[in-house]
C-alpha cells in the first residue's frame, strides 16, 4: 500500500534548517569564485522551481522557458540602458511584470493544447522572441547584447553600492545574500502554492483531466494561471542572473537554454518539490567544470543525461529518497 | 412525485448507429433508479448526454424545468448533476483525503485559492474526513488513491462525485470489475449514503440481482430506446425484458 511518506516528513524540517544555515555560512568558508558559482546556481534554481510548477505539478512539458529567463534578463538591461534605472528592487519589479505579461500572452496560445503540441508551441514562441532580439538590434544590441555592469547596480534602495578597490568581491558577497533571500522567499512561496487548493487542483488536472473537468474545474484557466506563475518565477531568475553575467545576449532566449531548464528538472527529479532546485545547482557546477576540463563538454553532459534517464529516472533527489525509504524499511524489517 | 430530470425526444447518432433514439426519460426526486440494458443499449451515452460529456443531435434536457441542454459541464454541476465513470477516474497521485477534499474545494469554489494551505481549511478537511467515514474509507485517508484495492477505488469514485452534493447523481457501473462480496458491500454503502443524504441516484448496472435488490424503479434500454420502465417486480415479470435482457431463468 502506498501512503504519504510521514517518516521522511518528520526529518524534513531538520534537513531544511541545516541546509539554510549552511547556505548562509557558505561565503565564510568558500572562495569568492565558489560563492559566485553558487549564486548562479541559486538564481537558476528559481527558474527550475517555476518550470516544475508546469512539468511536475501540472503535467505540461515546456520547451520554451528560455523566453521568460530572457524576458527577465532583458527587462533589467533595457531598464538600465533606456531609463537609467540602477535599483535592483526596481529591476525585480520590472522583470516580474515583463515576464508575467509575456507568459500571460504566450499562455493564452499554449495552454489549450497538451503534450507534444504544447511543447512545440512553447518552443516556437521562444524562438520568435530569440529572432526579435536579433532583428531589433537597435533596441536590443543584437548579437552584442546589452551590458549590465555590476558597478551600476544598487541594492536595498541604494543602501549598498559597488565601487572602490574590492568592488567585485563586495558585489559577489552582497549579491549572494541578496539572491539567497529571494531564493528562499521563492521556495517558500512555491511550497505554499503547490500545497494550496490551487496547487492541488493543478495536480488533479495532471493526474486526470476528465475527472477534474467533471468536478467543475475550468481546466484551461488553471493551466494558464500555472503558466503565468511558472513564467514569472523563471523571469525573476533571469533578472537575478543578468547582473552576475554582466551581459545579456539573444543566447539567453535560444532553445538550448530551455533544454538546460528541462535538464535541471530531470537531473534533480521533477516529481519531488526540491528536485529541480538541487538539479539546477548541480547542473551549474557540472557545466562549469565540464567546460573547464574538456572542449567536448556537451558530450559529458549528454552522457550524464542518458545515464540519469536510464538508471535514475526519479533524479538525484527522487532516488535519494527511494534509497532512504528502502534502508528504513530494511531497518524496520530487522527490528 | 416531482420530476427532477426530464429529457424530451433525445437523439444521438454515431455514424449509422442510433445510440440514443428519441428517449423521453424522467427521474423523480428522491428515487434510486437503475438503468439497465445489454452492451451498446445506449445507457452510458444517455448519461453522457445528460452530464455534458456529449452534446445531443436533437432533443432537450431539463433539470427542475430548467433547460440545461446546451449548458457546459461546470454549469450542469451547478445545476446539481454529478457523475462517476465506468472506468474508475481518480487522481491517483493524490491521497484519498485530497481526492475528496478537491471535490469539496471545487463545490465551494475554493480551488483558485493560491496562498493558503489546503490542509489548513478545517471546514473542508473535516467534511472530507466525515464523508470518508460514511464511505468506510477513513482509515485509508493518507493512502495514495493509486494504491487502493479495486473495490475501494470504486467507492472513492462514487464518494468524489457525491462530495459535490448533487441533487442528481449518476453512477456508471459502480460495481463492475469487483468480486460478488465486494459488490454487496459497495452497493450497501452507496445506497445507504445516497438515501440518507436524500440524493436522487441513477445507477447503470449489469448485475440484475443488484438492480432488483436496491432500486425503486428500473428502466431498461435496448438499441437506444426504452424497452420497459417500472418497479423491480414489474420489470422482473416483463416478457420483453425477459426476451432481450434477462433470459428465462430469471423470470421463473
Amino acid at each position: 500500500m502506498t501512503a504519504r511518506p510521514a517518516p521522511w516528513s518528520g526529518r524534513r524540517g531538520v534537513i531544511i534548517a541545516v541546509a539554510v544555515v549552511a547556505l548562509f555560512l557558505f561565503p565564510f568558508v568558500a572562495s569568492t569564485y565558489q560563492t559566485q558559482l553558487l549564486t548562479y546556481g541559486l538564481a537558476l534554481a528559481i527558474a527550475a522551481l517555476g518550470f516544475n510548477l508546469l512539468l511536475g505539478y501540472t503535467g505540461l512539458l515546456s520547451f520554451g522557458h528560455s523566453a521568460y529567463l530572457g524576458a527577465g534578463a532583458y527587462a533589467v538591461a533595457l531598464m538600465l540602458r533606456y531609463w537609467g534605472v540602477s535599483s535592483m528592487e526596481l529591476f525585480l519589479l520590472g522583470g516580474i511584470v515583463f515576464s508575467a505579461a509575456l507568459a500571460a500572452l504566450f499562455g493564452v496560445v499554449c495552454v489549450r493544447h497538451t503534450k507534444i503540441f504544447f511543447g512545440i508551441l512553447t518552443l516556437a514562441l521562444s524562438q520568435v522572441l530569440w529572432t526579435l532580439a536579433y532583428k531589433f538590434f537597435w533596441i536590443t544590441g543584437g548579437t552584442d547584447g546589452l551590458r549590465v555592469p555590476f558597478a551600476k547596480l544598487t541594492l536595498l534602495g541604494g543602501a549598498i553600492k559597488f565601487d572602490g578597490a574590492d568592488a567585485f568581491v563586495k558585489f559577489i558577497h552582497s549579491y549572494y545574500y541578496y539572491v539567497l533571500v529571494v531564493f528562499l522567499v521563492c521556495v517558500a512561496l512555491m511550497w505554499l502554492i503547490v500545497h494550496s487548493p490551487f496547487g492541488k487542483t493543478l495536480q488533479a488536472i495532471r493526474d486526470n483531466e476528465t475527472r477534474a473537468r467533471f468536478l467543475g474545474v475550468k481546466i484551461w484557466r488553471y493551466r494558464w494561471l500555472a503558466f503565468v506563475v511558472s513564467g514569472t518565477f523563471t523571469g525573476l531568475a533571469g533578472t537575478l542572473w543578468v547582473p552576475l553575467n554582466g551581459l545579456t545576449t539573444p543566447e539567453i532566449l535560444y532553445w538550448p537554454q530551455s533544454g538546460k531548464i528541462v535538464f535541471f528538472a530531470v537531473l534533480g527529479g521533477f516529481r519531488n518539490f526540491l528536485g529541480p532546485v538541487v538539479g539546477a545547482v548541480i547542473y551549474n557546477y557540472l557545466e562549469v567544470y565540464a567546460i573547464a576540463s574538456t572542449e567536448y563538454w556537451q558530450i559529458t553532459l549528454g552522457v550524464i543525461l542518458i545515464v540519469l534517464v536510464t538508471f535514475l529516472p526519479a533524479g538525484i533527489v527522487g532516488s535519494a529518497i527511494r534509497i532512504y525509504e528502502w534502508l528504513r524499511r530494511r531497518k524496520e524489517g530487522r527490528a | 412525485m416531482t420530476a427532477l430530470l426530464r429529457t424530451e425526444n433525445l437523439h444521438k447518432r454515431f455514424g449509422d448507429t442510433r445510440a440514443v433514439d428519441g428517449v423521453n426519460f424522467t427521474v423523480n426526486e428522491g428515487e434510486f433508479l437503475s438503468l439497465v440494458g445489454t452492451n451498446g443499449a445506449g445507457k452510458t451515452t444517455l448519461v453522457n448526454l445528460i452530464s455534458a460529456f456529449l452534446l445531443p443531435d436533437s432533443g432537450r434536457i431539463f433539470v427542475a424545468d430548467r433547460d440545461i441542454t446546451y449548458l457546459s459541464v461546470e454549469e450542469r454541476i451547478r445545476a446539481g448533476i454529478a457523475r462517476s465513470f465506468q472506468l474508475v477516474n481518480l487522481f491517483d497521485d493524490l491521497t484519498v483525503l485530497d481526492n475528496l477534499a478537491l471535490a469539496i474545494f471545487a463545490r465551494e469554489r475554493k480551488t483558485s485559492r493560491i496562498f493558503r494551505l489546503a490542509d489548513r481549511d478545517a471546514a473542508v478537511m473535516g467534511e472530507a474526513l466525515e464523508l470518508l467515514g460514511e464511505f468506510g474509507l477513513r482509515d485509508k485517508s493518507a493512502v495514495f488513491a493509486g494504491g487502493l484495492a479495486q473495490g475501494e477505488r470504486k467507492l472513492l469514485d462514487v464518494a468524489v462525485a457525491y462530495a459535490l452534493r448533487p441533487r442528481l447523481l449518476f453512477l456508471d457501473e459502480p460495481t463492475s470489475g469487483v468480486s460478488t462480496r465486494d459488490k454487496a458491500q459497495i452497493m450497501d454503502t452507496v445506497s445507504s449514503v445516497v438515501r440518507n443524504g436524500k440524493v436522487t441516484a441513477v445507477v447503470i448496472e449489469h448485475d440484475m440481482d443488484v438492480v432488483f435488490k436496491y432500486s425503486d424503479r428500473v428502466v431498461v434500454m435496448h438499441e437506444g430506446r426504452f424497452l420497459a420502465d417500472g418497479p423491480p417486480e414489474q420489470i422482473r415479470r416483463d416478457p420483453n425484458v425477459t426476451t432481450y435482457l434477462l433470459g428465462s431463468d430469471v423470470s421463473e
